[in-house]
């Protein structure tokens, strides 16, 4: 069983996990998040242009911010800052890479309270 | 009294205790989820008030007096009659119950009340100002609002405010050269006087503005929400103590508060001990046909962007990193297209009329439209009918007014200076 904040990408190609910096997730919350990229046979990929796309599919709108990776911190960690969800329920962050050439994303889904 | 009649009363006793206890209005049961949901209201989770990093006087008591005297002060206006406190009226929640706002003409939106506003990282409906004195200023210059002008405001401060000014501030510029009436305002005279003015004399004048805003803003960060009823039955719940909490809340208000969390959807958006997200939603509220066109936080967005007066502008004390609501903002897309800020709902039910235009006089209209779920105007409203029944309707505006309470604050800020 996957841990609920790590997952393949929906071809394979990447592993894709996060932590958040506010833990356990609250709402109407800025924060930050650290993102690790690495391949599927876990070597980490330091070139990554990551972006980011949300929201509710249940309420039909998206996030009510534009969360952006501002940094590469090595070692296949990225900065993801400006992240907030305004409401609790059922929401998903989805995450697009693209590095050497290929690209492959994957969708988390998160419960919030 | 023999031993069978002994029974017989005895009998009849157990008898009338069971009626009683079938009848008798059963304490309301909480699922876990209920209970966070509960406790996520509760003022006593309402965290410290956040720090104001644009704004180095927020927490300054002499800015903070200052400001009190500026929110009062009539001087400040076109006509000498308006105020901030002439809108935001201390003895009615910092608002003034009107439909439209009425300074030195009528304004195109609702006066908003101002309690707990230092928790929002946007002010306006439509959050076009992104700190408490960057809002302050607005209305300054707003044709029917004070209908001023900032060079106006600078020189009323050097004259009867520059001690207490230059206290906070340090010295004020020398602004003896400069015109009566300049500012980027609509008034084409008035506005051609201020682009007569040099950039380091705008400049100067700008400060001057922004430190008035400031010193407002030190004033109302003062005014914070108060527990209301409901707060004391979450407090109740929290702490386990059935007996307060049926002394908090009647069973209709209880229920409204269930409806408030779960079917009706409230607490998607009026979430949090302030019942706001602080967030933008297009609820499908209509367009009041007098007014100008009106696309709420697309249009909002664009100008707290474009505000000189915002986190990363010139006059702010904050650095860019400390400006991450504004860096991260959603500024663009259909999603935004009538959008509002939900309101605190708190002191709701002394607050008529409601929505950004004072569009409905009552809490029923409030709760038809919610349970109707209307088209918007323009853009798409987030809502989905609810059907709700009457009883319903009426329980969740029984909770509605379980919500007020007095502001929380000193009483020598509820009032004019002395």
């Amino acid at each position: 069983v996957e841990a609920p904040n790590s997952r393949l990408t929906d071809n394979g190609l990447y592993r894709i996990s996060f932590t958040s910096a506010l833990d356990p997730i609250a709402i109407n919350e800025l924060h930050s998040w650290t993102l690790h990229v690495e391949t599927a046979d876990g070597q980490p990929v330091d070139d990554a242009l990551i972006t980011v796309d949300g929201g509710m599919p249940g309420h039909g709108h998206g996030l009510p911010t534009q969360p952006q990776v501002t940094q590469n911190l090595g070692n296949g960690n990225y900065l993801l800052e400006g992240v907030r969800f305004q409401m609790p329920g059922a929401w998903v962050m989805r995450f697009d890479v693209a590095a050497d050439g290929q690209s492959d994303g994957v969708t988390f889904e998160l419960a919030l309270q | 009294m023999t031993r069978g009649r002994w029974i017989v009363l005895a009998l009849l006793v157990v008898a009338a205790g069971l009626a009683v206890a079938a009848f008798w209005p059963r304490a309301p049961q909480w699922t876990a989820e209920e209970r966070a949901a509960i406790a996520g209201l509760w003022i006593g989770n309402l965290p410290p008030l956040p720090a104001d990093p644009s704004n180095r006087v927020a927490d300054d008591p002499a800015a903070a007096a200052l400001g009190h005297r500026l929110f009062f002060d009539t001087r400040f206006s076109a006509n000498g009659e308006v105020a901030c406190a002439t809108c935001h009226l201390p003895e009615k929640d910092f608002q003034d119950g009107l439909a439209l706002g009425e300074g030195v003409g009528v304004a195109n939106r609702r006066t908003m009340p101002l309690a707990g506003t230092a928790y929002s990282p946007w002010l306006f409906w439509d959050g076009r100002a992104d700190s408490q004195w960057a809002q302050a200023l607005g209305p300054l210059e707003n044709p029917v609002e004070h209908g001023g002008n900032r060079t106006y405001f600078a020189h009323l401060i050097s004259e009867l405010y520059r001690e207490e000014y230059e206290a906070v501030f340090g010295p004020l510029p020398d602004l003896s050269h400069l015109p009566r009436l300049a500012g980027p305002v609509d008034d084409p005279a008035v506005q051609a006087a201020w682009e007569a003015m040099t950039p380091a004399d705008q400049e100067a004048v700008n400060r001057v503005f922004a430190n008035m805003g400031k010193a407002i803003a030190a004033y109302e960060r003062h005014l914070n929400p108060g527990p209301a009823r409901f707060d004391a039955y979450a407090q109740a719940l929290i702490g386990g103590d059935a007996r307060a909490m049926r002394e908090a809340l009647t069973l209709d208000e209880v229920a409204g508060l269930r409806l408030f969390i779960g079917e009706a959807n409230c607490i998607q958006c009026h979430n949090g001990p302030l019942l706001t997200n602080n967030d933008f939603h297009n609820t499908g509220v209509p367009a009041v046909a007098d007014l100008p066109e009106d696309t709420g936080r697309a249009a909002g967005a664009q100008l707290v962007l474009a505000d000189p007066f915002n986190c990363v502008g010139p006059y702010s004390d904050a650095d860019a990193s400390q400006c991450a609501e504004l860096r991260f903002m959603l500024a663009e897309g259909e999603q935004l297209v009538r959008q509002y800020k939900p309101p605190s709902l708190r002191n709701v039910g002394d607050r008529d009329p409601f929505m950004h235009a004072g569009q409905f006089i009552t809490l029923g209209e409030v709760l038809i439209h919610y349970n109707v779920a209307p088209a918007a105007p323009a853009g798409e409203s987030e809502l989905e009918p609810l059907g709700l029944s009457q009883e319903e309707m009426m329980q969740i505006i029984a909770f509605l007014r379980a919500l007020s309470g007095p502001i929380h604050a000193e009483t020598k800020w509820l009032q004019a200076p002395e």
